[in-house]
């Protein structure tokens, strides 16, 4: 447990220090690049919540990612525009605000898909989280106030009282801050009596019922919670790249997602990560060399699918002997 | 009136491309229990290679054996190499295996044929159209594609209901463990039906591929409506995969037609454009949400 949090630290210590690590060695682009790998994995890590620890093979989440993004879109829109949403929200770009704002529409989304979805299970629970996606996709493709196809230019990061957002480094810092809260807000959860009993739905529903638990109600919970990180994430991501597009909520975008939390590992804290910032980072060398690096990108995945168990936490654990 | 009788047949042609892809995946599905998101990978194989033999040689008929051969070639390949390691997995690691096909597949062909689509036209004796009411014209291959699509569904049912072949897909529909406990060689049983499934992919990627542009993706497109199809008709069912193609086909072509124009009436033009097309596209999602939840195994479930 010790070993954890010494570990945890210095991981933390190490991102903080990216933004110099950068300036230092003139490589501007991989503040840009470690922050979207951070805000991706607060994503996968929101997913495997319910993927890994509830059994829920969500093949929706990018819904959720792309709804809170289009929040802080929508909000800036009305704000630059001087209009007001519905004719009585007003917008802003005051990131206090926006943020629990997506945080809580994300979560209604999800309440609404979940409650839904929910009844069904197996396959056909995968199908019919990606059915709400891809509606979700459709309706904000059709929203031509909002860009249609587009998307929205967020032309300024969302301010915070007393930082420069402007600022790279303060705007990654952010970033970073909230990727560590989610992180101990995750491990917080886990081990919460709540998260056991998600953990023991997984392993047995049927016996989690026999002892009395609303299993369906447990179950909604946490792909609220679930949604409400994606949320977040999304958020967080349309502030990063001042863009929010429908392509945030593209199926592929969920199948990468998926792709994210089984890299890194099911149902670990920082399998999803470690799986996201392999990804991102393998993508974006393999851009600069290749425009067919989907091709490598497939090869990879389809040998850790086929051969792995645990993804790449396993394969950490297994090198640093065992330990956690 | 005629516009809507020519919206209907549309609706139909589409309806039966729909089956021929839910036919084969919804199979794969019940026998095997696999999820298999590259289906769309093989309908998009049957395409290119018929479309690029009909461009070299000038045949349609060849193209159509090529795509025939090519997508059944490919199905076996990935039967062989990649699914039958995935029976025994979850349903996680099968769409992440098949999602991972996706990007293989879609990458090799932009890497075989480019980001350029291919265009083939119709065959000759298909070339013309039809009077099939006074003032309404239709387009012979559209017509003969309906009819590809009915003969296989009918080819389907004397398949699996008279043959001893269907017997052991009915069985293996219902019960997997027994089949194979009763001595049947399941593994050339699964060989055979995803390979059957592949064929039935591959024709429908050859006879869209004069009606449709044939380029990278557009299995992508069509592979998410084959699995509402799939899921509507009940996973395992060939009968409702059928039904659920033909019903979603007409549904989703009527959408596309009327909705936009009805929205214009009362909205502005290109919002009500855009409205239009995107409340269309949700259509069949929304159709699917609400069967599911009426009947959460869809209409025709084979499995218990």
């Amino acid at each position: 447990m010790k070993r954890e949090n010494i570990i945890l630290l210095v991981v933390f210590v190490l991102l903080a220090l990216v933004p110099f690590a950068a300036e230092f060695t003139g490589q501007s682009s991989w503040t840009k690049l470690v922050g979207q790998a951070l805000i991706y994995g607060m994503a996968a890590a929101s997913l495997n919540f319910i993927l890994g620890y509830g059994g829920m093979i969500s093949f929706g989440h990018a819904a959720f990612f792309g709804v809170g993004g289009y929040v802080v879109g929508i909000m800036y829109h009305h704000f630059d525009a001087g209009t007001a949403f519905l004719g009585f929200i007003p917008g802003t770009d005051q990131m206090l605000i926006t943020l629990p704002a997506a945080v809580l529409v994300a979560g209604l989304a999800a309440a609404v898909v979940g409650a839904l979805s929910l009844r069904t299970g197996g396959v056909q629970f995968i199908m019919i989280t990606l059915a709400f996606a891809q509606m979700f996709f459709f309706l904000f493709i059709s929203l031509k106030t909002y860009g249609g196809e587009d998307g929205i230019m967020v032309r300024r990061t969302n301010a915070l009282p007393g930082l420069d957002m402007k600022d790279k480094a303060t705007l990654y810092w952010v970033v970073l801050g909230f990727a560590a809260a989610y992180y101990l807000f995750l491990r917080r959860l886990v081990q919460s009596s709540f998260g056991q009993i998600i953990a023991g739905i997984r392993q047995n529903e049927r016996r989690m019922a026999a002892m009395g638990i609303s299993t369906y109600r447990y179950k909604l919970y946490a792909f609220i919670l679930s949604g409400m990180g994606a949320g977040l994430s999304g958020a967080l991501m349309v502030n990063f790249l001042r863009f929010a597009s429908p392509d945030m909520m593209h199926w592929s975008k969920s199948g990468e997602l998926m792709v994210m939390v089984i890299l890194g590992g099911v149902g670990t804290l920082a399998g999803p990560f470690i799986g996201a910032g392999a990804l991102f980072t393998l993508e974006s060398m393999l851009a600069r060399y290749t425009e067919h690096w989907m091709l490598p990108v497939g090869i990879l995945l389809l040998i850790v699918v086929m051969t792995s168990k645990g993804g790449l936490m396993a394969l950490i654990r297994k090198l640093t002997g065992g330990a956690k | 009136m005629i516009l809507l009788f020519e919206q209907l047949l549309n609706g139909l042609q589409y309806g039966v491309t729909l089956f021929l892809l839910a036919a084969g995946l919804t199979l794969i599905f019940g026998i095997m229990g696999v999820i298999n998101l590259a289906h769309g990978a093989l309908y998009m194989v049957g395409a290119f290679a018929a479309s690029w033999v009909a461009i070299q040689t000038g045949s349609f008929w060849g193209g159509l054996l090529a795509g025939l051969v090519a997508s059944a070639i490919a199905g076996i390949v990935v039967e062989l190499g990649v699914m039958r390691r995935l029976y025994a997995r979850d349903h996680l690691d099968q769409v992440l295996a098949t999602f991972a096909l996706i990007l293989i597949f879609n990458q090799s062909t932009v890497l075989i044929f480019g980001r350029q689509p291919l265009f083939t036209s119709v065959p000759e004796i298909f070339s013309g159209s039809v009077q099939i009411l006074p003032g309404l014209p239709y387009p012979t291959y559209r017509l003969f594609v309906i009819a590809v699509g009915l003969a296989v569904a009918v080819g389907l049912y004397f398949l699996i209901n008279k043959t001893r072949v269907g017997m052991l897909v009915r069985a293996g529909a219902t019960n997997r463990q027994m089949v194979r406990a009763l001595g049947v060689n399941i593994q050339g049983l699964y060989t055979a039906v995803f390979a059957l499934g592949a064929l039935l992919a591959g024709l429908a990627g050859v006879m869209a591929s004069p009606i449709v542009s044939v380029q990278v993706g557009m299995g992508d497109e069509i592979i998410l409506a084959t699995f509402v199809v799939v899921v509507i008709g009940g996973v395992g069912s060939v009968k409702g995969a059928f039904v659920a193609g033909i019903v979603l086909g007409m549904f989703d072509t009527m959408l596309r037609a009327f909705l936009p124009a009805t929205l214009q009436q009362v909205m502005p033009g290109p919002e009500a454009q855009a409205l239009g097309v995107g409340l269309s596209s949700m259509g069949i999602y929304l159709m699917m949400a609400l069967v599911l939840l009426v009947r959460p195994r869809g209409l025709f479930a084979a499995r218990g």
